[in-house]
């Protein structure tokens, strides 16, 4: 199972990274629990300064920026494999 | 450079439209599409160039090569600097704020990054550069430069640790094991960020534009230099009050400020108003509340606008 979180204090662009990670995860049909970090101090404990930021098992994989859904699933894919 | 935009510029005005070109209406359009042409093309150009150099400055960069200058004047100078080169919007300026003192780079120091961040815009030394010359442009760098490091400076003289929030001190940071963006990806980035910016900025620009080339055929120049000259001393001051609330107008007022200018309000006057539009900004000041206790975040706002109205007086004085 895959564990992703997406780290964002609730701004559009979270909300958005969270959509696509949804879609992603939908597409590759992969079994993923998808949480949504909003504490600062807990966002900051994965060395993260720019959100919304992608964690998948614990590493951090975007930082500052949204990537489209598609290159989500490339992403979470190649790590899967 | 830009004769190609001279050239279509007199066409709309006075081919298409058929104005005369020795009226003022005439003179106000063809200024008006050859300001647009040329800014358009000189802020594509540049925030591209300017986001791709960036990329290589991300914070958490900014904040290690910060954490080894701890020491006041070189530490402010070097967090000036790189507030111009790290890419900073104020919804992270709360992330920034812990990440820095988290890894031991002192307040006062911090403070100089969170002013010259904002306020060292790329979009504002365009729009001068293309308006005016490059001369006022790096008149406008350098002085929103000192701004940053004298405020951060004095800042950092008040004991500020007293006035943060005890939750920051309380945040450990896991070294972060970045992405390193490949060129592609540094291009469509900053493809992407320069149509963001340029629709953001449009409407403003077409009205500042718009408005500039009115003052530029119509303002009468002895009014505007008798009463807001070099000798009235309430300008400055209140140019930085006006500046204020105008946070998202940038692109608006900076064509506004140099067409006053150009009709003979003093250079002094103009560089505050324009630092105070760009550096002061109320959806930060909130968002920087939850990191600095009210009593700090007014200190802040003191000590920046104290700073730049000492700057407006001191080009007042000397041009």
């Amino acid at each position: 199972m895959v564990s992703i979180k997406v780290l964002g204090m609730g701004c559009a662009n979270c909300n958005k990274l969270e959509e696509n990670a949804k879609q992603a995860v939908a597409a590759l049909g992969a079994d993923a629990v998808i949480d949504h970090v909003r504490d600062m101090p807990s966002i900051m404990a994965y060395g993260v300064m720019r959100t919304p930021a992608l964690v998948v098992n614990e590493k951090v994989v975007v930082s500052g920026r949204v990537p489209t859904k598609d290159e989500l699933v490339t992403m979470i894919a190649s790590l899967l494999g | 450079m830009f004769a190609w935009a001279e050239w279509i510029a007199k066409l709309i005005a006075f081919r298409l439209l058929g104005l005369d070109p020795a009226g003022r209406l005439g003179e106000a359009v063809r200024f008006f599409v050859y300001d647009m042409l040329k800014i358009t093309v000189m802020l594509s150009v540049i925030i591209y160039l300017v986001t791709i150099l960036r990329s290589f400055f991300p914070p958490e960069r900014t904040r290690k090569l910060l954490s080894s200058y701890r020491y006041p004047w070189i530490g402010n100078i070097a967090a000036a600097l790189l507030g111009v080169v790290t890419p900073f919007c104020s919804c992270s300026a709360v992330p920034v704020f812990i990440g820095f003192v988290e890894a031991g780079v002192p307040l006062g120091i911090t403070f100089s990054f969170l002013v010259s961040s904002p306020m060292v815009n790329e979009v504002a030394a365009v729009l001068l550069w293309g308006l005016v010359g490059w001369r006022l442009s790096l008149v406008y760098v350098l002085a929103g430069l000192g701004v940053a490091v004298m405020s951060g400076l004095v800042l950092g003289q008040v004991r500020p640790e007293r006035y943060v929030e005890p939750y920051v001190f309380s945040v450990r940071m896991e070294e972060a094991d970045l992405e390193r963006p490949t060129w592609s990806q540094r291009h469509r980035e900053a493809i992407d960020y320069t149509k963001g910016i340029l629709k953001r900025v449009y409407p403003f620009l077409i009205l500042g534009i718009g408005l500039g080339g009115f003052i530029h055929g119509y303002a009468p120049q002895a009014w505007l230099a008798e009463h807001a000259g070099p000798g009235t001393w309430w300008a400055v001051p209140l140019a930085v009050i006006v500046g204020v609330p105008l946070y998202s107008n940038a692109a608006g007022m900076i064509p506004v400020a140099t067409a006053l200018m150009e009709k003979g309000l003093p250079l002094g006057t103009v560089l505050a108003f324009m630092m105070a539009v760009t550096a002061l900004s109320l959806p930060e000041l909130i968002i920087l509340r939850r990191v600095l206790k009210p009593q700090l975040l007014g200190i802040f706002v003191g000590v920046m606008t104290a700073t730049i109205i000492a700057v407006g007086y001191l080009f007042n004085a000397i041009t």
